[in-house]
């Protein structure tokens, strides 16, 4: 996974520049998170389904080593061809493998992080081989040469008169409406005989079940479904995080999933497998294991809940800044809260150090999420190990300064005097509008108040003194 | 009951108002409020901002100057949450401090079950609830219930109310534009309500708020919980 190109501010300050992503992000996010509420609602027992949800991913992580083993020797047993990779090469590498021994130069794909995350698409184009994406928006970005903005809803930040226009230049030449149904139909046309004809389908996975050796794919339109039925040769990529102990296990993220992730009682296509079926669907299935920087992550006793994620993205749809700046700001495929988390501890924090600080702390993300990861704590985590990694020396004198001033009252009430003194110039009918920086950041867009003439603290110990 | 007054470097910095109606308001209950005046800050800042270790000093301190109070009461619920929910997270601190302290109307309303504070405040308020009074102090409608029982107060129920206000300690700094995007959607929130006044039981979030509606021209001013609940 490359490191975002640039810092988060800088990034946001770009799309927060976009009014028309804004005010897309608003009514999209709005919607679902309507909806989501209101599903989940529903369920009296909700809160004991995330504790559920969340013990069993800790006992995934706590036991990870038994569990993948437990799951290859069923994938094997069940007459799958398991492949581990270290890396986002190595899995790239078994996937154009396998197209280059069945002679393909085009495979259909279910969507996937995974596969986002280590650029398969990117890896096989160099190799001559095209990726077809047959998710909706993930073809509409394909086609544009764009890259998601939402773990859910990858075009989140496209309006259907752009997705006309760009069907016109690309796979419908003859389309006049920006009708959804029309857009969709499209597609539909476009994508049907290439799945027919597919030798290859490419997917990830939700949930990989260690007792079983089951995989487990989740989506809405059905595409996913074709790509892992019809062509005769499968390859499915998933992180080593993906796994739950039993299929038992299922019962709780199927409920805990499609209520947070688009407000649904149950996830309209939901495919499940178990190796090779003789005669029935592809007669060879390979199943790659992707470290890629999970282990690492799994050493952090307190970073590593990031893992328990299951991608709902929930805490996408309610978090202040994501609402605002929308998922490029991240400069990663996994942004929002989960991604400020997720991605600087997979690529290291000395690589995404701004991500951590790119929240309010406000814990509507912590709230929301199905598997209970306290984001707001490995937020905090993450930011002392970015000071420790790349702090800047003139915050940490700040700072350093600022522990020191609090280091005794005496020094606090020096500090109040001295502040009162210099905001002198600067405060007019009775508000500061202007302030040098670094307070420049507050005064641009705020006013402030200035620092009040006495304190309470120091009023009641100077009565105190005299009586 | 002895009552230990947290006054909060945010607030007696900057709203000593609000510290001052605190110990009001808690003085005519009949209680004994005292303010030690070595207290300076929780080291909510530090732990905020990446400096773990900076805060643990600060942690010492507040634990030794409010240790052996009945209670410990402030005007700040952000300030509150960090001793309540960050110093055995972030710290690994452990004392029964910790759960006597408390922000002032989860104080009143949980603690001494005390909805009428005898207030009269003749304002159209709205009612802002901080995102850590919500999800991290979890003091409910503590405030609302309060603030039902102010005489001549006309309560006007605030759009989008659990949003965020883009403050976040340092994230206003750090990240200003994302955080005066919050902050406009927040003050058009409150604008919509006709209000005179914005109140909340943070004094960081209504130096934002404060400072957005002033920027935008607003006549709404933003004023901290404890100073209507002292007003008579």
């Amino acid at each position: 996974m490359r490191p975002p190109a640039e810092s988060f501010p800088v990034a946001a300050s770009q799309e927060l520049r976009n009014s028309q992503l804004r005010a897309n992000l608003g009514n999209a996010t709005g919607a679902i998170r309507a909806k989501r509420e209101r599903i989940v609602a529903e369920l009296s027992d909700w809160q004991e389904l995330r504790d559920a949800g969340s013990a069993i991913k800790a006992d995934v992580m706590a036991n990870l080593d038994t569990y993948l083993l437990q799951f290859e020797q069923a994938l094997t047993a069940a007459g799958a061809t398991v492949h581990w990779a270290r890396d986002g090469a190595e899995a790239c590498a078994v996937v154009a493998e396998v197209a280059r021994a069945r002679g393909v130069s085009e495979v259909v794909k279910v969507k996937s992080l995974t596969t986002d995350e280590i650029e398969l698409n990117n890896a096989l184009a160099q190799r001559g081989i095209h990726a077809l994406e047959t998710d909706f928006a993930e073809l509409i970005l394909q086609l544009d040469g764009d890259w998601s903005s939402h773990i859910l809803v990858p075009a989140i930040h496209r309006n259907r008169t752009e997705i006309r226009d760009l069907f016109k230049r690309t796979i419908a030449p003859d389309i006049e409406s920006d009708d959804p149904a029309v857009l969709a139909e499209a597609s539909r046309r476009y994508l049907r005989e290439r799945f027919l004809d597919a030798k290859v389908g490419v997917s990830g996975a939700n949930f990989g079940v260690a007792e079983t050796g089951t995989l487990c794919v989740v989506e809405s339109e059905g595409n996913g479904r074709m790509c892992t039925t019809l062509p005769p040769v499968l390859v499915s990529i998933l992180g080593i995080e993906k796994l739950v102990p039993t299929f038992t296990d299922l019962e709780v993220f199927l409920q805990l999933l499609p209520r947070s992730s688009t407000g649904e009682r149950m996830n309209p296509y939901t495919s499940l497998w178990t190796g090779v079926t003789d005669s029935d669907g592809p007669q060879e299935l390979h199943v790659v294991l992707l470290d890629n920087g999970r282990t690492r992550v799994l050493r952090d006793e307190i970073g590593r809940q990031a893992l328990h994620c299951i991608r709902c993205s929930a805490c996408l749809n309610v978090c202040p800044v994501y609402v605002r700046t929308g998922g490029h700001a991240y400069g990663s495929v996994y942004p929002g809260p989960i991604g400020a988390i997720l991605t600087p501890q997979l690529i290291g924090i000395e690589n995404a150090p701004s991500l951590p600080f790119a929240s309010s702390l406000c814990g509507a993300c912590y709230e929301v999420c199905p598997v209970k990861i306290d984001i707001p704590r490995v937020l905090l985590h993450l930011r002392e190990q970015a000071v420790d990694a790349t702090g800047k020396p003139g915050e940490r004198f700040a700072m350093r300064s600022m522990g020191w001033v609090f280091g005794r009252a005496s020094r606090l009430r020096f500090a109040q005097r001295l502040a009162r003194v210099m905001q002198r110039p600067f405060v007019h009918s009775g508000m500061i509008h202007r302030l040098p920086p670094p307070f420049t950041a507050w005064t641009r867009t705020r006013d402030l108040r200035p620092v009040a003439p006495v304190s309470f603290v120091d009023e009641r110990s100077s009565k105190k003194g005299r009586e | 009951m002895k009552i230990g007054l947290f006054a909060t470097c945010v607030a007696d910095t900057m709203f000593p108002e609000a510290v001052r109606a605190t110990a009001t308001i808690l003085e005519r209950l009949g209680h004994e409020v005292v303010v030690p005046a070595e207290q300076t800050c929780c080291g909510q800042m530090h732990m905020n901002s990446g400096y773990r270790r900076d805060a643990l000093p600060l942690a010492d301190r507040f634990l030794a100057i409010f240790g052996d109070l009945d209670a410990v009461v402030s005007p700040s619920s952000s300030c509150v949450g960090a001793v309540r929910d960050l110093y055995p997270k972030l710290l690994g601190i452990e004392h029964p401090l910790l759960e006597r302290t408390m922000e002032l109307s989860e104080f009143l309303v949980h603690r001494l079950g005390i909805e009428d504070v005898g207030a009269s405040y003749p304002h159209r308020v709205t009612y802002h609830p901080t995102c850590h009074s919500l999800r991290v102090t979890r003091i409910g409608d503590a405030p609302v219930r309060l603030l039902r029982n102010v005489g001549e107060l006309e309560l006007v129920e605030l759009p989008d109310a659990s949003e965020c206000c883009g403050f976040g300690g340092t994230f206003a700094i750090k990240n200003s534009e994302t955080s005066s995007a919050i902050l406009a959607d927040k003050c058009s929130a409150i604008e919509s309500t006709d209000a005179d006044v914005c109140t909340a039981v943070d004094g960081s979030c209504l130096l934002q708020i404060g400072g957005g509606l002033s920027r935008r021209g607003d006549r709404v001013r933003a004023v901290h919980l404890a100073e209507i609940l002292a007003s008579r």
